[in-house]
């Protein structure tokens, strides 16, 4: 009962605040709604009583994910006019097939198991005597979660999904070599700017004698 | 079941009322002699029309550092399940994560060789 309740309160935030965070033309309004959505669906996690992604969704979503959302808005400048038109061709044509095709592999891999009859969770107390029909019918959180929930997560993980727990390993390093490749690359000292003045750095670089000398006579005339 | 989250409902409360409450006081409590000096937005002593945080933009290298500390956190989480579940998995367990861990540990040593953690 009170999961419904929650699910009805929850659910409709869930989707305004994911659809204000492709809507709002603000990054950082577009940010802060991403948050909101990470907290609504942690909330969804734990009325499921599956404490322990609940608590994963905030520590993880909430937080390092979305500090490397708000990194890459820094990094691109806020009230910067960013150009949105089309990069490739026919990328919106493009985004709309894959979202269709992606909501149909969902819809019938994920959830189309769970849509038969047989797969209806017991609520009588003979009902939940019965010996499961399919592997997809509900067994009950009570078996789910008899050692614990984060045990039965852990036991999930490491015994018949340790392919794909291994394979995000794989993920993470091709991750890390990514941000090294383009976040490391030889820098060039006309890249960079002096902020404070606005300006381009000479070619020389921030050593450069000339550019010393006009910094130091700037500083004696503004002494900030 | 749900009724163990009241005191994490409770303690949201408690913390948003601790705020409102403060912002409401020190608004009708507090006396408000406003000059243009103490209006001006300032970050650090520097006022910010000089520097327009908005406009300027940070160094890719705290995107690095971001996307390793994300990497590190992933491990942390599949850490504490694993933990939870070494007894009963024994040595079959520490293959599993010692996998987990190489892969991640010898991004680390590239990363490192490679300057990633060096500022300059």
């Amino acid at each position: 009962m009170t999961e419904t309740v929650l699910f009805w309160i929850i659910a409709p935030l869930s989707l305004g605040t994911a659809l204000s965070v492709v809507v709002l033309r603000n990054p950082v309004h577009a940010a802060l709604m991403l948050v909101g959505n990470f907290f609504t669906i942690a909330v969804l996690y734990a009325v499921m009583e599956a404490q322990f992604l609940a608590v994963v969704q905030v520590i993880v979503y909430a937080g390092a994910i979305m500090v490397l959302f708000l990194f890459v808005i820094m990094l691109l400048g806020v009230e910067r006019q960013l150009d949105f038109g089309e990069r490739i061709r026919g990328q919106r044509a493009a985004a709309v097939f894959l979202g269709v095709v992606l909501l149909a592999a969902l819809t019938v891999g994920v959830a189309g198991p769970y849509l038969g009859a047989d797969s209806a969770c017991p609520t009588t107390a003979e009902q939940q005597t019965e010996p499961a029909a399919s592997p997809q019918a509900c067994r009950g959180l009570a078996e789910a979660n008899a050692d614990g929930n984060v045990f039965g997560v852990g036991r999930l993980v490491f015994t018949d999904y340790v392919w794909p727990f291994e394979v995000t390993s794989v993920l993470l390093v091709i991750a890390a070599l990514g941000a090294m490749v383009l976040g490391r690359r030889a820098e060039q000292d006309s890249d960079l700017v002096d902020v404070l003045r606005r300006e381009r750095v000479p070619a020389g670089g921030v050593g450069d004698a000339s550019y010393q000398a006009e910094l130091q006579q700037s500083l004696e005339e503004d002494p900030r | 079941m749900l009724a163990e989250y009241l005191p994490l409902l409770l303690l949201a409360v408690v913390a948003f009322a601790f705020v409102g409450l403060s912002v409401l006081v020190s608004a009708r409590l507090g006396p408000n002699r406003p000059n243009p000096v103490k209006e001006a937005a300032y970050e650090s002593g520097i006022l910010t029309e000089d520097v327009d945080v908005r406009q300027s933009r940070f160094s890719v290298r705290f995107y690095l550092v971001a996307m390793l500390f994300i990497i590190f956190d992933v491990e942390a989480v599949f850490l504490y399940p694993w933990a939870v579940t070494l007894r009963s998995m024994g040595w079959y367990g520490m293959a599993v994560m010692g996998v987990f861990i190489l892969l991640l540990f010898e991004t680390y040593y590239y990363v490192l060789r490679r300057g990633g953690l060096d500022w300059d």
